[in-house]
C-alpha cells in the first residue's frame, strides 16, 4: 500500500499529550473575560446600568451579533434588553414554561390592544388569552410585529450565507437551536417579534416602510408575568435595507421581582389588559399557586 | 374543461379542509359578502412547513394580500400565488379568533361562542396536526387597515356577495379553512354566511 508519509511525531513533548496535561491546559483557561459571554453568578455583573438593582441580578450576559441565548425565569423577573452600540436586533420568542405549547401570539398582541406597534404598557399575549410579559420600559421606540425574524434563504440571498454559525446567521437558524435546548422543534417557531429595529406601515397600500433604530443605545424592559421559556436571536433584522448584514452586542440583564398585581399598571392599563391579567389570576388560582 | 376536483359549499361557521394538488386552482367565492375567511396552508409532504405571514410580508414588502401576491412557507418557498382578486385587499397579520382571546376583546360572555381556532383544531387533527401547528394566518375578505399611529383594527368589508379570490398552487397544499363564526366585530358583517371552495385541476 502507498500513501503519503507518515507525518514526522513531534520531537518537543507538548503539554496537552496526557489527560493530565491536556486537563492542567483546559484548567488555565479559567478566568478569560471577553465580550460576549454570561457573567456567573450575574451579581458579579458589571457595569451595572444605572437603576438595575445588582444584588437581584439572576441573568447578565452580552450577545454578540449573530448570537443567540435561552434562559428560563420565574413569575415577576425583569429581563432587560439593551442595545450597547445602536445596531442590535433581538428577535425573541416567549412561552409557558411548564406548557410549551402555550405561547407567543403575535396575531392576538397586535389585534387585542388596536395597535400593530409595541409601545410601553403593552403587554405579549398567548394563544390563551394570558399576559405573557409586559413592556414596563423602552428607550428606543424602534421594534416590529410584522416581519418575524429572518430566514436561511432570504439570508442567504441577501447576504451569501444564512447558516447558524456563518457570518450572517438568519434568526430562525438560531431560534432553532434556541428551541432545541429545550426540547422544541420546528413546528414550535411561531412568528416572533423584534427590538431594537422598527417598521411601520403605509395605511393606504399596506407597505412596509424601514424605520430603523433609534440614534445610539437604548433598552427596553420586560417584566415576565407568568415563568417563562425565553428565546432571543441577536441578528440583522429581515427587511434591513443594508446590502451587508449588520448586528452588534445585545446585553441582557435580568433580576428577580413580583409580578404585576390586578390593581397596578399595566394591567389597569386597558380593558383588555385587565381581563388578560385576570386569566392569569385564575389560572394560577385553579392550580393552586396562589 | 373538466369537472372541478372540489366544489362544495362550507356552511357558515363550519370548517374545510383539504389537498390542492400542484398546478391546481383553489377559488374562494364570498357567497354572502363580507364573510372573512380563516386559512392555513401546509406543505402536504411535510406539514412542519407551513404558510409564514412574516416570510410573505417580508418578501412582499407589504401586508395586504391582492393579485400577485405569493404565500410563502417559513423557508421562503412558494406555496400558492394569488392569481385573481376581486376584493383588493385580504388580511395577513390579525390572526384567528379563539374562544380565549374573545375574552380579552368583548367579555367572558363570550368565552363558550365557536371560534376560528375550534375549526383548525378539529379539522387540523384529522390530518395528524395539533396546536403546536397552528400560526398566524391568512383572512380572506378581512379588512384590517393600520392607521399613521399603529391604529389597528378589524373594520367594516370591502366585499361583497359573489367575489371571488383564485389562487395557484405550487406544490401540493394541505389547506385547512375556517369559515369565520366571530359575531362580536364587522369581519362577517355581524352574520356569518356561507363559502364556496372550488379546487380545479390544472
Amino acid at each position: 500500500m502507498t500513501g503519503p508519509p507518515a507525518a514526522q511525531v513531534d520531537p518537543v513533548p507538548s503539554d496537552t499529550a496526557t489527560p493530565e496535561g491536556a486537563r492542567a491546559h483546559a484548567r488555565a483557561q479559567a478566568g478569560t473575560v471577553v465580550e460576549h459571554m454570561p457573567t456567573l453568578p450575574a451579581t458579579a455583573y458589571d457595569p451595572v446600568p444605572a437603576g438595575v438593582p445588582a444584588d437581584r441580578l439572576v441573568w447578565a450576559e452580552r450577545v454578540a451579533g449573530g448570537g443567540y441565548t435561552h434562559r428560563v425565569v420565574r413569575a415577576g423577573t425583569t429581563v432587560r434588553l439593551a442595545d450597547l452600540e445602536g445596531d442590535a436586533c433581538a428577535h425573541l420568542l416567549l412561552y409557558r414554561a411548564d406548557r410549551t405549547f402555550e405561547r407567543l401570539n403575535v396575531a392576538d398582541t397586535v389585534k387585542v390592544q388596536w395597535s400593530a406597534y409595541l409601545g410601553v404598557g403593552q403587554l405579549l399575549l398567548s394563544d390563551q388569552g394570558r399576559v405573557l410579559a409586559s413592556l414596563l420600559s423602552d428607550t428606543g421606540g424602534h421594534h416590529d410585529t410584522l416581519c418575524g425574524t429572518s430566514s436561511r434563504s432570504l439570508n442567504e440571498e441577501r447576504y451569501g450565507s444564512g447558516e447558524a454559525h456563518g457570518p450572517s446567521p438568519a434568526g430562525q437558524e438560531l431560534l432553532l437551536l434556541a428551541a432545541a435546548k429545550h426540547g422544541l422543534g420546528p413546528v414550535d417557531l411561531p412568528p416572533s417579534i423584534s427590538f431594537f429595529k422598527g417598521v411601520r406601515v403605509e395605511s393606504d397600500t399596506g407597505a412596509l416602510v424601514w424605520s430603523g433604530a433609534a440614534a445610539g443605545p437604548s433598552h427596553v424592559e420586560l417584566r415576565a408575568e407568568l415563568d417563562l421559556l425565553v428565546l432571543i436571536a441577536n441578528t440583522a433584522h429581515p427587511v434591513d435595507p443594508r446590502p451587508d448584514w449588520s448586528c452588534t452586542t445585545l446585553e441582557v440583564l435580568a433580576w428577580s421581582g413580583a409580578p404585576t398585581g390586578p390593581d397596578e399598571w399595566p394591567a389597569t392599563a386597558s380593558p383588555e389588559a385587565a381581563r388578560a391579567f385576570a386569566n392569569n389570576a385564575e389560572d394560577l388560582a385553579t392550580r393552586g399557586a396562589r | 374543461m373538466s369537472a372541478p376536483l372540489v366544489d362544495v359549499v362550507v356552511p357558515a361557521r363550519a370548517p374545510w379542509s383539504g389537498v390542492v394538488p400542484a398546478g391546481a386552482t383553489l377559488g374562494i367565492v364570498d357567497l354572502g359578502g363580507n364573510q372573512a375567511v380563516d386559512c392555513l396552508f401546509y406543505l402536504a409532504a411535510d406539514t412542519t412547513e407551513r404558510y409564514s405571514a412574516p416570510e410573505t410580508i417580508v418578501r412582499q414588502g407589504s401586508i395586504f394580500l391582492t393579485t400577485g401576491s405569493v404565500l410563502r412557507s417559513q423557508t421562503g418557498r412558494p406555496l400558492l400565488t394569488v392569481e385573481e382578486d376581486e376584493v383588493g385587499r385580504h388580511d395577513t397579520i390579525g390572526g384567528a379568533c379563539s374562544k380565549e382571546s374573545n375574552t380579552l376583546r368583548y367579555g367572558h360572555h363570550t368565552r363558550h361562542q365557536h371560534a376560528c381556532v375550534e375549526n383548525f383544531l378539529a379539522e387540523g387533527a384529522r390530518w395528524g396536526l395539533t396546536k403546536r401547528d397552528l400560526v398566524s394566518n391568512i383572512n380572506w375578505y378581512m379588512n384590517v387597515p393600520v392607521e399613521a399611529n399603529g391604529a389597528l383594527g378589524i373594520v367594516d368589508g370591502l366585499s361583497a356577495p359573489g367575489l371571488a379570490v383564485t389562487l395557484r398552487a405550487h406544490e401540493d397544499v394541505l389547506t385547512l379553512i375556517s369559515n369565520c363564526p366571530q359575531v362580536n366585530n364587522p369581519c362577517n358583517g355581524f352574520d356569518p354566511t356561507p363559502v364556496r371552495i372550488v379546487v380545479t385541476a390544472p
